[in-house]
This record gives C-alpha cells, structure tokens and sequence, in this order.
C-alpha cells in the first residue's frame, strides 16, 4: 500500500498561502506529516487551523505555496479529485446528510469505492445488486469499528449529538483514506464521549491510517498526539513532540490569557 | 419486498380500467393524470432528490411535445423517431443549461430557471413559421408502435399507463442505489458531498438532464395523445403547477410524487364546476397541505397512518424514531 520510500512524509505542505481580501490567514504554512501518525494543529482562535484544512481539502483555492500528499501535488484540485487521491475530513459544523439513515450515510462515504453508472442503475442490472450489498457491507465495517453497528438503521437527524459526531467519523473511514482530517471531534462531547473518542482515534491509527486534527481539548490532544503543530496568526509558531510543544516558551506566550490551559 | 408498493400501484392502474371500461372520468382524466404523474416523478428527481429547483420544467415538456408535432406533421417523420429526437433535444438543452445554472442555489435558481421556461414559451409564441404562434400546431397523425397505431381514449390510457410505470420504476431504482444516495446527499450537504468524491456538479448536471428526459417524453406523448399542442400547455403556471404536484405529494418520494401528480389532476377536473374558483380554492389547498402536512399528502397521510397504528398498539414499534422526511424537508438551495 505504501508506495513511498520511509523517508518521505505523506504529506508535505509548503510556503501555503490562503489570504481573505487582504487578510491573510495562512501566511506561508510548511509542517510536514509522516505515515501512521497522530498529529494534532493546535493555536489560539482564529489561528487558521479550519482554514488549513479546508485549503487541504480544495475547498479554498490557496494562492501560493505547495500541498505534495504521497508525491502528488494536490494544491488547485477540487475536492472531490482530493477526496479520490485518500484524504477524507470532518466538520467542525455538523455536515451529516440529516436526510438519510445512519448506514446510508456511511454507504455514501463508499462513494469512491462505488462504480454504478446512472444507466445501470436506473435499470437495476445485476451488478448493482452486487454493488448494493458490497457497499452495505464496507459501511457496516467502518460502522462497527466506531460501535455505531446498533444504529445503523436510525435516521442520522435522531441520534444524540456524540453519536452524530461519530457518524460523521464513520463516514469518512468508509473512503478507506490514507489520511484523515478530524477537525474539533471532541467539541460538545462530555468527558466519557472524549475518553471513548481517543480510543477511537487510536484505533484508527492502529488500522493504517493517518490522522491530523485539530482540537481545543488539551488532554485529548496531549494524549493521543505523536506531534504537535501550533499555529498562531496563520503562520507555524511550533512543532514537535507534546511534552516539547508544552515547555516552548513561545506557545506558552501565545496561550497567555487565554482560557486554555494545559494540563496531561 | 423492495418493490411491492410498485406492484400494488400497478395493479391498480391496470384494474381501473377493466372496472370502469367506459368510464369518462377514469380513462381520460386518468390518462392526463398519468402523463402528469411521469412528469411529477421526474422533477422529483431534481427537488425532491438532489434538493434543486426548476421552476421552468414546463418548457422540456413542451420542447418534447413541439419536437413530436413540428417532425410529424412537417417532415413526416414516424412517430418514434421523433420522440427520440424530442429526447436528444431536451436533453442536449439541459445538459448545456444546467452547468451555469444549478451553480445558483434557492431563489437564485429559481429565478433562472423560471427565466428558461418563460424564454421557450415567448418562442412557442413567437416563432410562427415553426410552431404555429399561439393557435398551435394541429393534425399530430396518431403514434405507431412498429405496426399498432394508438387509437382511442382506452389505448391512450394503457400506453400512457405503462409510460407512467416505466417512468415510476426507473425513479425507484436511481434512488435505491448509489446514484440515489448521492443525489440526496447533494441535497443534505454539498460540502460534505463533494469531502466523499462527488463530483456534485456532474451530479446536479445529470440529475437536471434526467428530469429534463422525463419532461420531454411525457411532452411527446401528450402531442400524439392530444393531436394538437399550443404554447399555453407549457407555460409557466404549469411549470409551477409541477412543482405543486411534487410538494403536494412529499418531496422525496417517487409515489409522493405520482400521487400528488394524480391528486392536483382529479382536484382540477373536480374542479371544473367552480371554474371561477378554481385558482383560489387550488392555493388555499396548498396552503392547508405546507400547514398541516409538510411532509406532502402522501408522505404525512401515510406517517399519520404508521403513527395511529402504533398508538393502538399495532404495527412495529420503532423507537427513537424520527421521521426521515422531516429531516429531508429543507430549503432546496440552504447553505451547509
């Protein structure tokens, strides 16, 4: 699967410049991201940790720098083509499809996995058949890894929020991506959602893929991370390991009066 | 089974006619509510679906039905062939249309699309030389099917009848498959839509030639039912009366949207005594269905049925349930 020599990073983004009529809210961003990795972006509001992850997905057009996801240059693509070359996200807002089942959610996730064709499947031929429990059964696997199985069939719109939360999470592992981007999982969650999401996020290290969230929960960054980006005033103020990130006198600065506190 | 609500409405429409084989009411009326119910079932595709608006539907409907007379009558060409041209036409239109506008979203759409169906009616009008001006075009020879010509109210009602259920069966398999999920997660979410690898403006693109397709067939249908088409049956009250059709029913559903199609048929014929009172009472029924059932006629009739059942301690329970229409009923164009 990975194709890459253990010395190139998955993802290597560069000078990446994203500006918001005159404001500019990444200002040359370069970090790079190794495969199998926990790295969380972190920075006080405002810091433009959204911002970087929508420039990553294609959802803006960023107008200078370098995004090199495993050797391919993903900057100016549209999101879908993102999607297709392994980088699958959640939201910060809820993006649920509220009109639809929880599994059907999670099939929608499969998308890229899916091959019908409107012809075909306005004729039902057998290969949609095929296709139809093929798909229900990948979204069943992303389902059980985060112990949705149970409600595989509720309405995504009637789940409590944690769970909807999950789905969200679900959906996006259905994609089978190489990277995942989990942008606030842990925002509105109570303390016994946020222990069982670090177990989660975890787990899905353990199955192959990477992850880089961004996350205000400081003990589940500081938990569950391997690296630490610190973003401040759309520029990288520090990287490294947690306990490095927490004794650089620089981030301490910038955390100053804010209401974020560390604590492991 | 997946499609025994079909099978039960097939029945149905088969039985009406060996019931009441001389009935006016049922094989003319039903006919009509027919050629409405493919044309409901295809822009429900569009609104009820992918959550986008055409409020100018009538003018595929009409480019179908003018495609059928203008060939069959001036260049003499057979039936068939000219509802496939009326297709290509239809279709090719929507497919250079949609890219520019279904990047608008809500009232930005509607207003173009409504825009398009008043433009092609002004043509219908105004190009005499073609469509005859607003007397029509007259003497549409009667469809031939490889050798059997459709003659008589009866015939018309069983081929518009099995038009009606190719159209219903088609919409029921595109929605229950990937294409379907799509096509409603573009609706629930473009942003998330396009984060899964769909390419949503290919979707909203296929989706809007699709319904255009059914538009058109339905328009091609009618020219050779009716003998005689003119601009007033593709103008824009019918492009809105469409879209009633498709609200009244429950958006989202493929037989919402048939029922709603059948139900503003009869309702009009229902109608005809209070002539003068038609339009008020049509707007006054709309405004009692978006009221009390905004799920649509069908949808809610039937959810208030489930939710009755249970309450006598009948039918499966189904806890935590909330009803998916509910969900699925939101502002076509409201952004993520």
């Amino acid at each position: 699967m990975n194709a890459l020599s253990p010395s190139t990073p998955l993802l290597r983004v560069e000078g990446l410049e994203q500006s918001f009529g005159g404001v500019m809210a990444l200002a040359g961003v370069s970090f790079q991201l190794d495969e199998g990795v926990i790295q969380a972006v972190i920075g006080p509001n405002g810091a433009g940790k959204t911002t970087l992850f929508n420039a990553l997905c294609g959802f803006y057009r960023p107008s200078a720098g370098s995004i090199r996801f495993a050797g391919q240059e993903l900057r100016g693509l549209p999101p879908y083509r993102i999607a297709a070359h392994g980088i699958a996200r959640t939201f910060q807002n809820l993006q649920l499809f509220f009109n639809m089942t929880v599994i059907e959610n999670v099939m929608v996730g499969c998308h890229l996995r899916a091959r019908t064709r409107w012809l075909a499947a306005a004729l039902r031929l057998p290969q949609v058949r095929r296709e139809e429990r093929q798909l229900r059964q990948w979204a069943r696997e992303a389902l059980t890894l985060c112990d949705l199985a149970d409600w595989a069939e509720q309405s995504a719109g009637a789940l409590p929020y944690g769970l909807m939360k999950r789905v969200e999470i679900a959906r996006a592992l259905a994609a089978r991506p190489r990277l995942l981007l989990l942008d606030e999982p842990a925002a509105g969650l109570n303390d016994t959602e946020t222990l069982a999401l670090r177990e989660l996020i975890a787990r899905i290290r353990a199955s192959g893929v990477t992850v880089l969230l961004v996350e205000h929960h400081m003990p589940l960054v500081m938990g569950v991370s391997d690296r630490l980006l610190v973003l401040d005033y759309g520029s990288v103020l520090a990287e490294g390991a947690p306990a490095e990130i927490q004794a650089d006198p620089r981030v301490i600065a910038a955390y100053l009066g804010g209401a974020v506190h560390y604590a492991v | 089974m997946r499609l025994a609500g079909f099978y039960g409405f097939a029945a149905l429409v088969v039985l009406l006619p060996l019931l009441f084989p001389n009935d006016y009411f049922v094989i003319v009326v039903g006919a009509s509510a027919g050629l409405h119910a493919i044309l409901a079932v295809g822009l429900n595709l569009l609104v009820g679906y992918a959550g986008q608006i055409s409020l100018g539907h009538a003018a595929f409907f009409g480019m179908g039905a003018y495609a059928s007379a203008i060939l069959t009558t001036r260049f003499g060409w057979p039936g068939l062939l000219a509802l496939l041209a009326g297709l290509l036409v239809a279709g090719l239109l929507a497919w250079l249309l949609a890219r520019p506008i279904l990047r608008l979203r809500g009232h930005y759409l509607a207003m173009a699309t409504l825009g398009f169906g008043v433009i092609v009616h002004v043509i219908l009008v105004q190009a005499t030389d073609w469509t005859g001006g607003p007397d029509g075009l007259s003497g549409i020879p009667p469809l031939n099917l490889s050798g059997w010509t459709v003659e008589g109210d009866l015939q018309w009602y069983g081929v518009i009848a099995a038009a009606m259920l190719l159209a219903i069966w088609l919409s029921l398999n595109l929605v229950d498959s990937q294409i379907g999920r799509a096509l409603r997660a573009v609706h629930g979410s473009e942003f998330a839509a396009q984060m899964m690898g769909i390419d949503t403006a290919s979707a909203k693109t296929r989706v809007f030639v699709v319904s255009a397709l059914f538009a058109a067939f339905a328009g091609s249908l009618f020219a050779h039912q009716q003998a005689f088409v003119s601009p007033d049956s593709f103008n824009l009250a019918v492009s809105v009366e469409l879209v009633t059709m498709v609200v009244l029913g429950g958006i989202a559903s493929t037989f919402g949207a048939a029922c709603g199609a059948i139900a503003l048929t009869l309702l009009r014929q229902g109608l005809v005594v209070f002539e003068d009172y038609e339009m008020l009472i049509h707007g006054a029924l709309l405004m009692a269905v978006m009221i009390f059932l905004p799920q649509g006629l069908f949808v809610g009739l039937g959810q208030a049925l489930r939710t009755g059942l249970r309450r006598c301690g009948l039918g499966r329970r189904r806890d935590r349930h909330r009803s998916l229409s509910t969900a699925g009923v939101q502002d076509p164009g409201s952004p993520p």
